[in-house]
């Protein structure tokens, strides 16, 4: 017989630890206190941890570091400085930000910058590089063409 | 030999709405966002796990692959749900559907217990539909 939503069980328990995640990904730039996240789910801090780790893979702390991390890459690629990245994300501090960077993505976040940069020079010089063949071809996008669309 | 799938196409009736759903409403990556001339962007994102795959979100325009009366049956038949282009697994489906449910996606089966394994189907925002899939 199938099951659906509806009958899946403790419905309220994942609709809360969805929530403190999501709560996670919109103030991961704030200094967020899981404590009160925990609280906010009306959970014991043990009984949340546990909770959130069977269902994300990281506690909720390494959860937030790791959202925090994608997010630097992210304004890294649109060209801020690493010190803008470090604080924008909620890190207070650059060496940390600089190490657990290096830990996740294997370069140093300065490192990592000037392989963007160095990559976006040359998206813009020979954007083709980068296109599988098939699609370009199928578009009559070639070395000489500035991709317009030709009907 | 061929040994994997590196790139694969969904179809997309806009690109800018396609980018939002797939990166802030499914948490995908964005690996390519090249400009290509005034009107188009190569633009590929890869599931949150999977860096090696690549999704191209292609918009359904007019130009040399697609004609105007092309693009008219392809925008009815995308947005009335014809296509179903692949399945993604997950490791919590309960927590994943109701973070998309939260978020606005539009789910049409809920997450059912089959034969084969828990599984919900949902739309994106151009009317493709995607299984949601745990084993």
């Amino acid at each position: 017989m199938k099951r659906t939503i509806e009958q899946y069980p403790k419905v309220y328990l994942y609709k809360r630890v969805v929530q403190a995640k999501l709560f996670i990904d919109s103030h991961y730039a704030e200094n967020i206190e899981l404590n009160n996240i925990a609280d906010e789910a009306y959970f014991s801090k043990f009984h949340f941890i546990r909770l959130f780790k069977n269902i994300y893979g990281k506690t909720p702390h390494q959860y937030l570091t790791a959202v925090r991390i994608e997010k630097a890459i992210q304004l890294l690629r649109a060209g801020q400085t690493v010190s803008e990245a470090c604080y924008a994300v909620g890190f207070e501090s650059l060496s940390s930000f600089g190490s657990l960077f290096k830990r996740t993505v294997g370069v140093t976040p300065s490192a990592f910058l000037e392989e963007q940069q160095k990559m976006k020079v040359q998206i813009m010089n020979t954007p083709l590089m980068f296109v599988p063949g098939c699609f370009a071809y199928q578009h009559g996008w070639s070395e000489n063409s500035n991709f317009e669309i030709v009907p | 030999m061929i040994s994997k799938m590196t790139n694969m196409c969904v179809y997309v009736l806009n690109q800018d709405s396609a980018f939002d759903f797939y990166t802030n409403k499914l948490g995908f990556k964005v690996k390519m966002d090249v400009p290509m001339g005034a009107n188009a962007r190569w633009l590929t994102v890869t599931p949150p796990e999977q860096p090696e795959l690549e999704i191209t979100l292609f918009p359904v325009a007019v130009g040399r692959m697609f004609s105007e009366e092309t693009v008219k049956l392809m925008t009815e038949l995308i947005s009335k749900g014809t296509f179903g282009p692949g399945v993604f697994s997950c490791t919590d489906i309960y927590a994943t559907y109701e973070e998309l449910k939260s978020k606005g996606v539009e789910f049409v089966k809920p997450p059912t217990k089959e034969f084969y394994g828990t599984e919900a189907l949902f739309k994106d925002d151009s009317g493709n539909w995607f299984s949601l899939y745990q084993q």
